[in-house]
């Protein structure tokens, strides 16, 4: 230990630092090491770090025991932070030394072999111990329980000796150890007290799915069973179980696996508040105001915690406080289990066995090996279970954290919400049954075995980190849903799927974009500067992900008043054009409606001759591209199209794109409302709207709905009668077909409820968010009592999107007539 | 010895913002400003797809191409992890408001 002179009552001396304060931690487990790592994020060199750990190893992943014991991967392969880790961020790290006492007066703590540590904070990290069953013969050797190395080591080599295991407990663990031993070459027996397997997570029907398919594995299974005895053999090993019942079953191995405690004995031996772990409030903190806990030990609101990411969460919001930030909580984590067994894909969560209330919605098809229960319990989810496919397991975890209404929902939700898209991956939804070569992500070319050798080298738990280190699911994200069966599967019962967490906006903070969009508006925040000020941002100038964002929710909150940053925009919205692989850019003029005249295509063909453009296209949107314009030609070739009146497309933008129209009653002998002038009418309504993603609209003049109105952000359709208004579909990655609204009578009417929408949108869509995914988050019914029925609130609404876009002015000729706007496109020469 | 030539001012390049300087026959120079007033130079090419990293976004010491995102360090060239590859950086050199690149017919 070193010995600093203390300021008090000595000579300050102005070579000697002031004391760093002394930050001492008990246990060196997943969830300590991840709250040190969170403070060295924040506070790198606030503490003096001591670390003691009980096991002779550094921080490993104890979730990837289970492969280590199967023969899959090594010990080696596992270790998370190596001893040079802790070297390098200036951490005394004490292996094999059992911190045995806390002397709260002193505030020392003293470990089993002799070492003495002072702290001023401690954190407490001492994790969960494994519940033996109190039977007699329970301490006899060839009796083991899984929890860490020694116990994986234990085992491996009692399987190069001993044929025949049995594994007390068929909850997660236990299956996980059973299968090991059996990829090992043991025969074994699953010992359950219970009727059922992982009755913890499983219902009746799902568990027999999974018992068979375990079986058909070579495992064996005695249900309803409970031990009385373990008997001791000749050998003085243990040699065989008794059962309640009389009957006995022969063994040379026997692996414990009945549930975890919470291990509270150094706290409790230190008088700290425990029930059922170390009780903590929001901050982490004990009853102790210098002591922290983190992890299995910790109990929260009443909960334990044994899954990795709520212990993350929590390991997050300590080391914020350590840091002396004091600006996060803890909340609670909803937990799901959404793991893999030897190949069979498992999802549960929430109250799956159903409660007096509820009603269950079921399918099942044994024979294919698929079961699906979903608990409701009035208008909301409240619990699910999934076998054999579990490609919608995160968006359940999504509507049963939301408590969200499912009415409107409801006939199709047992089918799922199609979470993966629609191309791109040859229709695979099973991750589990695909080959190593199998391609995952179509846009960046990564396939399956990539990824899940990542996962097990990188240590990863998140899907964020997958898409960090192996850029699977980070480009279009229509591959997510199999990259997230992939992590289930790989880490097993430890995942947790992303949107069951709350999501900070980047890696640059961890405030949500809600509480970013708060801020900006009680704060009256009107520049990026002053939102990473006021929110402590954790980057100088933030990132490619939260500037454009931050850009957006400034400028959408305080229109006319905070001041667009260019830099902050992707090069797109900054030169107004769209950039081509080879770095030309593309040139699309608004044709108002799909519309157009001779002296418009006149502007545009002379356009396309003068700058030499090699190729014009029609678009999907009803316009003409002209692409593979030189950026330095830019602002020259929209002056020239402005002479004929020709305005910006915002082909380029987060913003309002195209109003997709068909004829209409103008012309068509079907048609039953004019849709071009109705369409017209929307798009010079709309001009030079801002959104939080693109937003395309269609008007068509019948049910035969020529302008595809059904697969747009908001599509129109005249009936005889009027206008019916469709909401939040989507015609990309995944074709999502949009939702009835309302009926409106009058065009006027129409402006005002799709305005209200859209400001809606607006106002309350994350960034990058299109119509389908904040309507999928927020609910239909939402919508429609915000912009249908709330007549006062959807007037509102609509002002707001009138004086936003109040003067609205065509960039092109802004830039074109700005000689400070024109640097941007000069090239300089050498 | 070293000789520099003067390019532009640096009011000339927006803070967290880059110019380009065009050659006659090697690929174009991306200058960079940061918002510190730091200045630095990369061969305008993304290594992964020769995407002009002139017009990336500019955060602290790093641009993201705007290609395909990949973040490149403007002090050494280097693309960020899991992206493998490294652009040329350049002399460069800011003394009284003027940014100067070495010239000389052998420069890169």
């Amino acid at each position: 230990m070193t010995d600093h002179p203390t300021l008090d009552g000595l000579q300050p001396s102005p070579t000697v630092e002031h004391p760093r304060p002394k930050l001492v931690m008990v246990g060196n487990g997943m969830a300590g090491v991840r709250a040190l790592e969170e403070l060295l994020k924040l506070a790198p060199d606030k503490y003096d770090i001591t670390v003691f750990g009980s096991e002779p190893h550094p921080n490993y992943n104890r979730i990837l025991l289970s492969p280590v014991l199967a023969g899959e991967m090594t010990l080696k392969e596992i270790i998370l932070n190596d001893v040079n880790w802790y070297e390098d961020h200036g951490i005394k790290l004490n292996t094999s030394s059992r911190v045995t006492r806390i002397d709260r007066v002193s505030r020392q703590v003293f470990s089993a072999d002799g070492r003495v540590e002072k702290y001023d904070r401690l954190l407490l990290a001492t994790g969960s111990t494994p519940f033996i069953l109190p039977i007699p013969g329970h301490d006899l050797p060839g009796v083991l329980s899984y929890r860490d190395i020694a116990d994986t080591d234990a085992m491996i080599e009692a399987t190069s000796r001993y044929h025949h295991a049995v594994v007390i407990g068929g909850g997660l663990l236990g299956l996980e150890a059973a299968n090991g031993l059996r990829q090992r070459g043991m025969t074994v027996t699953v010992v359950h007290v219970m009727p059922w397997l992982m009755e913890r997570q499983l219902d009746r029907p799902a568990a027999e799915l999974l018992k068979k398919s375990l079986e058909d594995r070579g495992l064996q299974f005695k249900l309803g069973c409970e031990t009385s005895e373990l008997t001791r053999g000749e050998d003085g090993r243990v040699c065989a179980l008794r059962f309640k019942d009389g009957t006995t079953l022969a063994t040379e191995l026997v692996v414990m696996s009945v549930g975890i405690r919470p291990n509270t004995a150094l706290a409790e031996s230190a008088g700290l508040f425990c029930h059922r772990g170390i009780v903590v409030n929001d901050t982490l903190q004990t009853f102790d105001p210098r002591i922290y806990a983190v992890g299995e030990c910790v109990s929260h609101r009443g909960i334990a915690y044994g899954l990795v990411a709520p212990l993350f969460e929590q390991a997050k919001v300590v080391a914020n406080h350590l840091a002396e930030y004091g600006i996060a909580r803890y909340k609670g984590s909803v937990t799901s289990t959404k793991l893999k067994v030897t190949g069979i894909d498992l999802f549960s969560a929430g109250q799956f066995m159903g409660t007096d209330d509820s009603e269950d919605i079921v399918l099942s098809d044994p024979a294919a090996g698929i079961y699906k229960k979903l608990v409701l319990e009035g208008d909301q989810l409240v619990g699910a279970v999934l076998y054999g496919d579990t490609a919608d397991s995160a968006w359940y975890m999504q509507l049963l954290k939301d408590a969200r209404k499912i009415t409107e929902l409801r006939p199709h939700l047992l089918f799922g919400q199609h979470h993966l898209g629609d191309s791109g991956h040859k229709g695979e939804t099973q991750a589990a049954s695909l080959p190593d070569h199998a391609e995952i992500c179509g846009c960046n070319g990564v396939c399956k075995g990539t990824i899940v050798k990542t996962i097990k080298e990188k240590g990863l738990f998140t899907l964020e980190e997958v898409r960090q280190h192996t850029k699977a699911s980070s480009s279009c994200g229509s591959c997510t849903g199999l990259v997230e069966q992939l992590l289930a599967s790989t880490v097993g019962g430890a995942y947790q799927p992303t949107e069951g967490l709350r999501k900070a906006l980047c890696g640059c903070t961890d405030h949500t974009h809600e509480e970013v969009r708060k801020a900006i508006r009680e704060e009256h925040l009107l520049t990026i500067p002053q939102v990473m000020a006021f929110l402590v941002w954790k980057t100088p100038n933030g990132c490619a992900t939260c500037r454009p964002a931050l850009n957006y929710y400034l400028i959408s909150s305080w229109p006319h008043e905070a001041k667009d940053d260019p830099q902050s925009r992707f090069i797109n919205e900054r030169v107004h054009a769209n950039i081509q692989k080879d770095g030309t850019f593309s040139v699309v003029p608004r044709l108002w409606g799909g519309l157009t005249t001779p002296t418009e295509l006149r502007a545009i063909a002379n356009a396309a001759e003068k700058y030499a453009v090699p190729t014009l296209k029609i678009t999907g949107g009803q316009r003409i591209d002209l692409l593979g314009v030189k950026k330095k030609d830019l602002p020259h070739m929209w002056a020239d199209l402005a002479e004929s009146g020709l305005v910006s497309g915002h082909a380029y933008g987060k913003s309002l794109r195209t109003v997709k129209t068909c004829v209409g009653s103008e012309h068509c002998r079907f048609g039953t409302q004019r849709s071009m002038a109705l369409g017209v009418r929307l798009e010079k309504m709309l001009f030079g709207m801002w959104s939080p993603h693109k937003v395309k609209l269609a008007v068509s003049g019948c049910p035969r709905n020529c302008a595809e109105s059904g697969i747009k952000d908001v599509g129109i359709i005249g009936v005889d009668s009027g206008h019916e208004i469709y909401v939040a579909g989507n015609g990309g990655i995944k074709t999502v077909v949009a939702q009835f609204l309302c009926k409106i009578a009058s065009d006027d009417e129409v402006l005002e409820v799709v305005g209200a929408f859209l400001q809606l949108y607006r106002e309350q869509a994350r960034y990058l968010d299109r119509t389908v995914h904040w309507v999928e988050r927020v609910g239909l019914d939402f919508v429609k009592q915000q912009v249908v029925e709330d007549l006062e609130q959807r007037r509102t609404l609509y002002e707001r999107l009138l004086f936003a876009l109040q003067n609205a002015s065509d960039p092109w000729t802004e830039i074109a007539a700005s000689p400070s706007h024109l640097k941007e496109f000069e090239v300089m020469s050498f | 010895m070293t000789q520099w030539k003067r390019i532009c001012t640096l009011d000339e390049i927006p803070r967290l913002g880059a110019r380009v300087v065009e050659r006659e026959t090697s690929p174009n120079i991306a200058l960079f400003r940061t918002a510190e007033d730091q200045v630095f130079a990369l061969l305008d090419q993304c290594p992964h797809k020769q995407g002009p990293l002139s017009q990336g976004l500019v955060t602290n010491t790093h641009v993201t191409c705007p290609l395909h995102g990949w973040k490149i360090g403007l002090v050494d060239g280097q693309a960020q992890e899991p992206d493998v590859g490294c652009t040329a950086t350049i002399p460069v050199h800011l003394e009284d408001g003027w940014i100067s690149l070495e010239s000389g017919p052998d420069s890169h």
